[in-house]
C-alpha cells in the first residue's frame, strides 16, 4: 500500500468551524505562542534574534551581551547567541533546548518558542511546539525543504498547529530573484499541501539583514505579500471552546472538612449548578450541587479552561480520569471504544513493534493498551504511507491501540484539547504522542485481544523487593557451562536476597516447548517463548537468567527486542574444543557420529556475540565465572 | 437541596485567569502523583503567589508541608513575615538550615558560593524528608537557564539536573519517572512573567514583605540573602506603582543578584548541581 498522507483527509474533524470570540479592548488576552521550526542552519535562531531586535523587545544589556559574546569568539554580531544561553550550547554552536521569549506587536503579545533542528532533539521541539497557536517554518530559499523541514512539518500537523507561516530565509543568496523564489515557494507549498497544512503566507526574507521581517525590503519590490511581522499579527486568536459540549476529566477527589470535592479542569463547554452529568465509562449520573472555587467571585457556572471543583449530588466518588459529560444529550456524548486508531509520533530511542504494552494517558485518564497493529508508517523522504512492521525512533505512523476496557474520548482536533493521547512506558516515561483518530473496527473473524498491564510500576516493584529486575541472556555452545553457571549463580543471588529465576534450555524443552524440534524455525520459536516468559518474570521484579544456546544473532536480537530495556547478553565463551572435551551429555560424540542432525558447533552454525554486555571466558575456574556473573547481576539490579 | 438554575455565562478568562488555572492544574497533578511533597517557601513574592495558588487548588488550604531552607542571612523583615503568615495561612512549616560557606566548593565565585549553601541545605531537607516532589517558584523569564526547564523536572541521584537529557513534556502530560534517590522539581510558575506575578498580587491582594516597596528611593526587586542582594533605584511604594515601573523598564529582574554576573556559566553550574 502506498498512498499520500493526504489520504488522511476527512478522518479527523477539524475544529476550524468554531467561532472565535470578540472581546472588549480592556480584556488582556494571554500571549499567543509562536513556534519557530525548520532544518538546522536554515536560520531559526538568527530570525529570533532579529525579531526581538526589530520589535524592541530586548532587555537592556542583552545587546551588549551578544556583542561581547560574539567578540570573544572572534565573530561578527551573532543574533543566535541571544538564545544560545547555555554554556554547553555555545561551545558546540547548536541550540539544545527550546526557549521561550516574549515580544509585543502593538497591543498583542506573543511568546516565541525556539525549537531546535537536530533530529535527536525532537522531544525538545515537541515540548516547545505543542502549545503553539502558530508556527513559522524557516526554509533556506536556496536549499529548499530538507529532512528536518519535512519532519517538523509533519509534527506541526500531528500536534495540531493550525496556522503556519513559511519564511524563505536567505533569499538574498538568490538575489531576491522573483522567478527563483516563486519556484521555491511552489515547492514548499506542494509539500505542506500533502500534509493538509494551510499556509498563511510565504515570506521571502533575510533574517540576518532584516529584509521583510519587520520592514518591507527594497530588494524584493515585486513581493506584495505580508512581512513576517504582518503575517504574525494576522494570526487569529485561539478559538473558543465554550460552545462545545461539556467535558471535564476528573483530576482528583478531595475530602476537606467533611466536604467532597471533585476537582478538574474543564476541557471544553460549560457547567452550571443543576446540570446532570454522566460519570465516566461506568455511566453513573449525578447533579452538580455547587461549582466551587476559593477566593474568587461566586459564580454558579464555569467554562472551558477553568480549574474548578464540583460538589455532586448524590455524593459519588469518581475515579481520577473519569470523564464528566452531559447526561441528557446523547449527541453530546464522547466516542466509546476499546480499539482506537491513532496517529503516532514516536519518541523512544528503540523502534516500536506490535504487541508492546503501554499506558495511554488521555488528559488525566490512564488506560492499559497494547499496540494491536501498525497500520501504516510514514516515509519521511516523500511523506507517503507504507506498510511496516515497526515504527523507527522519531518516526510517524498510524497504529491501532487495544485497551483492556472501553475508553471514552473525543477525536483529536487541532487547536483543542481533545484526543491528545500520550504513550507512557512502565518507567513512567513519555515515549510517544498518539492523537486519537477514532474507534477501530474489527475485521471479520479477528478475535479481539485486550492484554492488560500490571498496575504496579517498575519503581514500586523494585521498592517492594529491594532490588531492580533484569534479564541476563546466557548464550554459548552446548556444553559451555551455561546451565551450571546459571544454577550456581541463582543460589548465590538468593543468599544476597535477590530473587532470581533460571530459564534453562533443556528444562523449557521438557515442558513449555516440548512441541518444538531443532529446525531454525523451531529454535527461533523456542527463543521467542523464552524471551516472553523472561519478560513476564522480569516485570514481576525478578532477575531472570536465561541459559539457551541461542546460536543466531538475529534470534538473540529478537529476544532483546521482546524483553526491551533490561536485557543483557552474556557470552559464555568456552571454545568448541573444551566443550567437546567436556561433553557432559555425550551430545558431541553423538553429533560427530551423525546421530544428531543440525547440532550447533558441529553441523549447525554458532554466531558468537560481537558485543555482549558480559563475556565469561573459559580461562577461569567455575567459581570465578559464577562470581563474575553474580557480580554483574548485582551491579545491574542493586540500587 | 435547592437547585440554582441560572442563565449566567462563564466569565471570559484573561491572561491571569489562564495562568492561574494552569498553575492550579500543575499543583493538583503534583499532589496526586508525588508523595511526600513539599513546597519551597522562600518568603519572596513568587513563593507567596505559589502558596496562594495552592490554597486556590485545595479550597483554601495547603495540604502538604511548606519548607523554608534558612540561610540565616535573610532580612529580619522576612523572618517576621514567615512567622506571621505560617499562622495566618495555617501552614505546616518545615525548617531547614544551610551548612557554613566553608563547606562549599571553593572553585565557585564568592556570591555563587554563598548561593550554593542553599543548594546544600535543600538537598539535606529532601533527603531527610525523603521527598519525591519539591514545588519551586522559578520562572522562565527570570534567567536564560531557567527558560530551559520543564514543569516536572526530574532530578537524578545527587539531585543533579541533566539539562541535556530532559523528558519530552507536552499536552499537559508530565513524566514522573522514579528511581531511588530521585525527586521531581515541580514548577507551577514557569510560564509566569515578573509583571504577571505583580498583577496577580494586586488582583488577589496577596501580602508581601515590605522590602519590595521603595523607601528613600530604593527597593528590592528580588530578595536573596542580605549579603548578595542589592536594592534598585525606585520610588515605587505600592503594588500599582511597581507594576507601572515594570511596564516601562527593560532591566533584568535578577540584575541585583550578584552570582548571575560573576561568570558566564556560574548560574548554570549552580543549577546543574541542584540550585533552583
Amino acid at each position: 500500500m502506498r498512498s499520500s498522507v493526504s489520504a488522511w483527509r476527512g478522518i479527523c474533524k477539524m475544529g476550524d468551524h468554531i467561532a472565535t470570540q470578540t472581546l472588549s479592548a480592556a480584556h488582556r488576552a494571554a500571549a499567543t505562542p509562536i513556534v519557530i521550526v525548520g532544518h538546522v542552519d536554515h536560520g531559526k535562531s538568527t530570525l529570533i534574534g532579529r525579531l526581538l531586535y526589530d520589535t524592541d523587545s530586548l532587555q537592556d544589556g542583552k545587546l551588549a551581551q551578544i556583542v561581547e559574546s560574539s567578540r570573544k569568539r572572534g565573530l561578527a554580531v551573532e543574533w543566535s547567541f541571544l538564545l544560545d544561553s547555555l554554556q554547553i550550547e555555545r561551545d558546540q554552536g547548536v541550540t539544545v533546548d527550546s526557549t521561550r521569549i516574549p515580544f509585543r506587536l502593538g497591543s498583542r503579545e506573543f511568546v516565541i518558542v525556539d525549537a531546535p533542528g537536530h533530529r535527536q532533539f525532537l522531544r525538545n521541539m515537541i515540548t516547545g511546539a505543542a502549545d503553539a497557536e502558530a508556527a513559522v517554518l524557516v526554509v533556506d530559499a536556496q536549499e529548499g525543504a530538507q529532512e528536518q523541514t519535512r519532519r517538523h512539518a509533519m509534527l506541526l500537523r500531528l500536534i495540531g498547529i493550525r496556522h503556519v507561516i513559511v519564511l524563505l530565509n536567505k533569499s538574498d543568496v538568490l538575489g531576491f530573484d522573483e522567478s527563483k523564489i516563486v519556484q521555491a515557494e511552489s515547492d514548499v507549498r506542494q509539500l505542506l499541501g500533502r500534509l493538509e497544512i494551510e499556509v498563511e503566507a510565504v515570506v521571502p526574507a533575510s533574517a540576518r539583514d532584516g529584509d521583510n521581517i519587520a520592514s518591507r525590503s527594497e530588494r524584493s519590490a515585486w513581493y506584495k505579500g505580508p512581512t513576517l511581522i504582518e503575517a504574525l499579527a494576522n494570526v487569529p486568536p485561539p478559538a473558543s471552546r465554550l460552545a462545545l459540549p461539556f467535558r471535564m476529566p476528573v483530576q482528583d477527589v478531595y475530602r476537606f472538612d467533611g466536604v467532597r470535592y471533585v476537582a478538574g479542569r474543564i476541557e471544553r463547554g460549560t457547567v452550571r449548578a443543576g446540570d446532570r452529568l454522566t460519570i465516566g465509562a461506568q455511566g453513573q449520573i449525578a447533579t452538580v450541587a455547587e461549582v466551587c472555587r476559593w477566593h474568587a467571585p461566586e459564580l454558579p457556572v464555569a467554562g472551558a479552561g477553568e480549574s474548578i471543583a464540583l460538589r455532586l449530588e448524590p455524593d459519588l466518588v469518581p475515579d481520577r480520569g473519569d470523564l464528566l459529560f452531559p447526561a441528557d444529550d446523547k449527541a453530546a456524548a464522547p466516542e466509546r471504544s476499546a480499539r482506537i486508531r491513532t496517529r503516532l509520533f514516536w519518541l523512544r530511542g528503540e523502534p516500536l513493534r506490535v504487541g508492546e504494552s503501554f499506558t495511554l494517558r488521555l488528559a488525566t485518564a490512564e488506560h492499559d493498551v497494547t499496540v494491536a497493529s501498525i497500520d501504516a508508517v510514514v516515509d519521511l523522504d516523500d511523506l507517503t504511507l507504507r506498510q511496516g512492521d515497526e515504527v523507527p525512533p522519531d518516526g510517524f505512523a498510524e497504529i491501532t491501540l487495544a485497551a483492556s476496557h472501553a475508553v471514552l474520548f473525543d477525536p483529536f482536533s487541532p487547536g483543542f484539547g481533545d484526543g491528545r493521547g500520550v504513550l507512557v512506558d512502565r518507567h513512567q516515561r513519555i515515549v510517544g504522542g498518539a492523537p486519537l483518530i477514532g474507534p477501530a473496527d474489527l475485521e471479520d473473524g479477528v478475535h479481539a485481544i485486550h492484554p492488560t498491564a500490571s498496575r504496579i510500576s517498575a519503581g514500586q516493584q523494585a521498592q517492594a523487593r529491594g532490588h531492580k529486575s533484569g534479564v541476563f541472556w546466557l548464550t554459548g555452545l552446548p556444553g559451555s557451562g551455561k546451565s551450571t553457571v546459571a544454577r550456581v549463580a541463582e543460589v548465590s543471588l538468593a543468599a544476597q536476597n535477590v530473587k532470581a529465576t533460571v530459564l534453562d534450555g533443556d528444562t523449557l524443552r521438557a515442558g513449555l516447548c516440548s512441541d518444538l524440534g531443532f529446525s531454525p524455525e523451531d529454535r527461533r520459536e523456542n527463543i521467542r517463548r523464552a524471551a516472553h516468559v523472561a519478560k513476564i518474570l522480569s516485570e514481576s521484579g525478578q532477575a531472570v537468567i536465561v541459559a539457551l544456546v541461542s546460536p543466531l544473532q538475529a534470534d538473540r536480537d529478537l529476544a532483546r527486542q521482546i524483553v526491551g530495556e533490561g536485557f543483557h547478553e552474556v557470552f559464555v565463551d568456552t571454545p568448541l574444543a573444551t566443550c567437546e572435551q567436556r561433553d557432559p551429555k555425550g551430545l558431541y560424540a553423538a553429533a560427530r557420529a551423525g546421530k544428531i542432525p543440525e547440532f550447533t558447533g558441529v553441523s549447525a552454525p554458532y554466531e558468537a556475540p560481537l558485543s555482549p554486555e558480559l563475556r565469561l571466558g573459559a580461562d577461569r575456574t567455575e567459581a570465578e565465572t559464577v562470581s563474575e556473573l553474580t557480580g554483574f547481576v548485582l551491579r545491574v539490579v542493586q540500587p | 437541596m435547592t437547585r440554582t438554575h441560572t442563565l449566567a455565562e462563564p466569565r471570559v478568562m484573561d491572561d491571569l485567569d489562564q495562568l492561574e488555572a494552569q498553575s492550579i492544574f500543575i499543583l493538583r497533578e503534583a499532589y496526586r502523583k508525588l508523595k511526600p511533597l513539599s513546597l519551597l517557601w522562600s518568603l519572596g513574592k513568587d513563593s507567596n503567589v505559589m502558596v496562594w495558588l495552592a490554597r486556590k487548588a485545595f479550597m483554601g488550604r495547603v495540604p502538604f508541608p511548606v519548607m523554608h531552607v534558612d540561610t540565616e542571612k535573610k532580612f529580619p523583615e522576612m523572618y517576621a513575615f514567615r512567622d506571621e503568615y505560617t499562622k495566618k495561612w495555617n501552614l505546616d512549616l518545615l525548617l531547614g538550615y544551610c551548612p557554613p560557606v566553608e563547606e562549599i566548593d571553593p572553585s565557585l565565585p564568592p556570591a555563587a558560593r554563598s548561593a550554593a549553601r542553599k543548594t546544600a541545605g535543600l538537598a539535606a531537607m529532601i533527603d531527610k524528608h525523603k521527598l519525591r516532589g519539591v514545588i519551586a517558584g522559578i520562572r522562565r523569564d527570570e534567567q536564560a537557564t531557567r527558560a530551559k526547564e520543564r514543569v516536572f523536572s526530574p532530578r537524578g541521584a545527587g539531585h543533579r539536573w541533566d539539562v541535556r537529557n530532559q523528558p519530552p513534556e507536552f499536552w499537559d502530560q508530565y513524566a514522573t519517572p522514579y528511581e531511588d534517590g530521585m525527586h521531581i522539581r515541580v514548577h507551577p510558575l514557569l510560564a509566569w512573567r515578573e509583571i504577571d506575578i505583580w498583577r496577580y498580587i494586586e488582583r488577589e491582594g496577596i501580602p508581601l514583605v515590605d522590602l519590595y516597596f521603595a523607601k528613600d528611593g530604593k527597593r528590592y526587586r528580588s530578595l536573596g540573602d542580605q549579603d548578595i542582594t542589592s536594592p534598585i533605584e525606585s520610588n515605587a511604594a505600592t503594588v500599582a506603582e511597581v507594576i507601572a515601573e515594570l511596564e516601562s523598564s527593560k532591566t533584568s529582574e535578577r540584575a541585583g543578584r550578584a552570582m548571575d554576573h560573576e561568570s558566564e556559566d556560574a548560574f548554570e553550574r549552580l543549577r546543574v548541581a541542584g540550585y533552583l
